[in-house]
């Protein structure tokens, strides 16, 4: 039999080609709706971006792969809103690139951690959990105490953000560096950084005034989480997706 | 027009189901039998390996 | 062989290039090895938590993303890279496209990939999005490295001279394109600078979590299914010798499975934030896709029909068909688990990591397993393996390994599930968190041993092939059983 190469590998193309439609359909489908449904995202008020301070300290929780054992994302169930509080909303992480939804709980949902405990017992957790919970299986973090926090190119990183999509404003970009080390300073500028960052927790987190350590971004962090929004004003009608 | 554009996208799960059974019915069809499972033994041409 | 005999097409031995795919090999039974081990130290993290020694570099944290990733994409990726390249150049009956030169730049590329990826999670260097950490910098990298493979592995079956593209490459095809499409765009972002390595993804929040999860449940459908599915089309006919049970399955097989497969990620994200649409066309689509699964499984088992016995003599052919049954048994699990009622318990406790397990070790591990058992002689020009008692112990082991790792998964899974939601009867929460982290202890520590044995059936292996690849047979029995009279009273067809 002789082959007619042309036929043969227009076979090979159109299989390609056929694969390619089958696969795309669905993901066209699900995800695409997603982006231009207008209620995909609750209307609801309080939520805002990530000062500077809880951004760094939000990236080194990404680093520290934090997301492998702790969710972020509370599930409407009696147990779990009684556990950890009102159920997640999807406008509670609109500004969150990437997501930290997370897909398990070796340890608690962290989504609304913020303000249940103090900056100290975070710290003292955090480097070594077992001294406050002495069941925890959580691995300690000491070195966050140690190492000073290095984020001379904050303002890059709020500006790379605000091309994604995250409504950083011009002074909030300029302001970056100041805002950073106010919000951790005890004695700083605590009133702009509430008023371009409503509810930031401000002052000194770790325990060493003195310091800007990882630490006190890190914590910063935590005791901004699920505290953004105001659920007193919520409606039913609000979180209708 | 309109109405039943609209009407022959809302019933997609149908067309899906036609497109399905239309690939079975093609793949099984008795008299592609033997061509199709003569396939099969295409990694047994090969070299004595 | 009784088949090749009636297709009457015996050419002689061709010029394939064969030091890349034992290159491919040699690199899956290392990385493996390496996964298996950090798997089996983190699976200790979770018993015994000073194993983290409260350094960064060694906190569970950073070293599970190096287990997945290895276990994954080197151990699991250079499996499928390596056979695809062996099994597109016979099925074709053509040289891989681009020769050595090609298949040398997509080794080593893929290799430096691995490095680059893994190094990074150990120095905190990751977007973490699971199973897709790798920063900006490597994504680019991984996409020359993919398209340089797709021209390899398509530019082979354009100049084939089969007529026919056997069903095995289609999977192999189906897997390349569909994760260069995932991969894409998943990873989407925005450096902060170019000197730089962290970036931001381009989505956010609920829209990010579906495109992760479309991604990451089809990594699952298309890197670990699909891609293995293809290794499965040809290992078990060729090493039971006889073509796969129904070829014109394979076909709905693969369109039912490739088609479905993409619309099933929203089950990851049942009961959260994102739209209830989305959430129920998930679980719709998952449940669907228990037929076309449960049809290749079918389809591989009964490839042996008339040559089960060969399951007794054979632990190659056993390695590979009990991967088909663990694929069947995972593959009925998803879909169980991704009904949202079963979800609400399952989700977020050890239960997935169990499935997850089912299939990797199960069926993933043990079909590649299978695969260099097969490939490590005929590369090597060995007359057959070192030791077939030797694969019969690393089957039984690794075996072992598995039952205590998901039966132990199973129970703290459904367990801690079950104790998150209990209240006592004043109506309050009956267990604190840390209740149910300490009633997990001693299933983490059985499912640590279920990892050491499947780790120690590995080395088992690892010494095999090595005396293989000198060229070595050990003097041992045959591996055939005494069978009482009138056992095989029904003939082979």
């Amino acid at each position: 039999m002789t082959l007619d190469h042309g036929f043969v590998e227009k076979r090979g193309f159109l299989l390609l080609l056929l694969i390619l439609v089958t696969v795309s359909i669905g993901g066209i489908v699900q995800i695409a709706p997603l982006f231009s449904i207008e209620s995909t995202i609750e209307r609801v008020q309080g939520m805002r971006p990530y000062s500077p301070l809880e951004l760094v300290g939000r990236n080194i929780y990404i680093r520290e792969g934090c997301y492998n054992c702790h969710s972020q994302m509370i599930r409407p169930f009696r147990d779990e809103v009684e556990r950890y509080g009102h159920f997640s909303l999807a406008a509670e992480s609109m500004y969150d690139h990437p997501f930290q939804w997370g897909s398990k709980r070796t340890g608690p949902d962290l989504a609304r951690v913020g303000g249940k405990y103090s900056n100290d017992w975070q710290t003292v957790h955090l480097v070594n959990p077992r001294s406050v919970v002495p069941e925890s299986i959580m691995p300690g973090y000491p070195f966050l105490l140690e190492r000073d926090l290095r984020a001379a190119d904050i303002a890059a990183h709020l500006r790379t953000l605000r091309a994604v999509g995250v409504p950083y404003t011009e002074e909030m970009i300029e302001q970056a560096v100041a805002d950073l080390h106010a919000q951790a300073a005890p004695e700083g500028d605590h009133d702009s950084v509430l008023e371009r960052y409503p509810k930031a927790s401000v002052g000194d987190h770790d325990g060493q005034p003195e310091r800007l350590t990882e630490m006190d971004a890190l914590v910063a962090y935590l005791q901004i989480l699920g505290r953004m929004v105001d659920f007193t004003a919520i409606r039913a009608e609000d979180l209708r997706q | 027009m309109e109405g039943l554009v609209e009407f022959a996208r809302s019933i997609w799960g149908l067309w899906l189901m036609i497109l399905f059974v239309g690939i079975v019915a093609w793949t099984f069809w008795p008299s592609r039998r033997q061509k199709l499972e003569e396939h099969g033994k295409i990694p047994f041409k090969n070299d004595p390996d | 062989m009784a088949v090749a005999a009636t297709a009457g097409v015996v050419p002689a031995r061709r010029d394939y290039v064969e030091d890349v795919v034992q290159a491919f090999v040699v690199a899956t039974v290392f990385w493996g090895v390496v996964g298996f081990l950090m798997g089996t130290i983190i699976a200790f993290q979770l018993a015994y938590p000073v194993l983290n020694l409260d350094l960064e570099w060694t906190s569970f944290g950073r070293l599970r993303p190096v287990h997945t990733s290895a276990v994954i994409f080197a151990f699991g990726g250079n499996a499928l890279l390596g056979t695809s390249f062996y099994v597109v150049q016979r099925t074709c009956r053509a040289r891989l496209f681009g020769g050595e030169q090609l298949g040398w730049f997509v080794f080593w590329g893929y290799q430096l990939f691995i490095v680059l990826a893994a190094t990074g999670y150990v120095t905190g260097i990751t977007q973490s999005r699971e199973y897709a950490e790798p920063e900006w910098f490597v994504d680019l990298w991984l996409t020359i490295v993919w398209v340089a493979y797709l021209v390899a592995f398509f530019g082979t079956v354009l100049k084939r001279e089969e007529p026919h593209i056997y069903v095995a490459n289609w999977f192999y095809l189906a897997f390349i394109v569909t994760i260069a499409m995932l991969h894409i765009v998943n990873n989407l972002a925005l450096p902060v600078s170019f000197m730089g390595t962290k970036s931001y993804s381009l989505f956010a929040g609920v829209q990010d979590a579906l495109t992760q999860w479309w991604y990451g449940h089809n990594a699952v459908g298309f890197f670990l299914t699909a891609g293995f599915l293809a290794m499965m089309y040809y290992f078990v006919p060729k090493q039971a010798e006889r073509p796969v049970y129904s070829y014109r399955l394979s076909i709905i097989h693969f369109w039912a499975l490739i088609f479905l497969y993409i619309w099933a990620g929203p089950h990851h994200l049942h009961y959260t934030a994102l739209p209830d649409w989305a959430q129920v066309l998930g679980m719709t689509f998952s449940i669907m896709l228990w037929m076309p699964s449960w049809g290749g499984m079918i389809n591989g088992l009964m490839t042996l029909s008339g040559a089960w016995d060969k399951l007794r003599t054979d632990p190659v052919l056993r390695f590979l068909v009990v991967s088909v049954a663990f694929y069947g048994m995972s593959t009925f699990e998803g879909p169980l688990m991704s009904i949202r009622q079963v979800n609400a318990l399952s989700h977020y406790t050890d239960w997935t990591v169990g499935h997850v397990h089912s299939g990797a070790l199960g069926w993933v591990a043990f079909v590649t397993f299978g695969a260099v058992y097969y490939l490590v002689p005929r590369l090597w020009g060995a007359q057959r393996l070192y030791s077939l008692r030797l694969v019969e112990w690393h089957f039984w082991v690794a075996t072992l390994g598995i039952v205590l790792y998901i039966t132990a998964m199973w129970v703290s899974g459904i367990m801690q599930g079950l104790m998150w939601r209990s209240f006592d009867h004043l109506g309050f929460l009956q267990f604190s968190f840390i209740e149910t982290v300490e009633a997990m202890h001693p299933y983490y520590v059985i499912r640590a041993f279920g990892g050491v044995l499947f780790l120690l059936g590995a080395l088992i292996m690892v010494y095999n092939l090595i005396r293989t690849m000198r060229g070595e047979i050990r003097e041992e029995e045959a591996m055939v059983v005494t069978l009482p009279a009138g056992a095989r009273a029904a003939p082979a067809e």
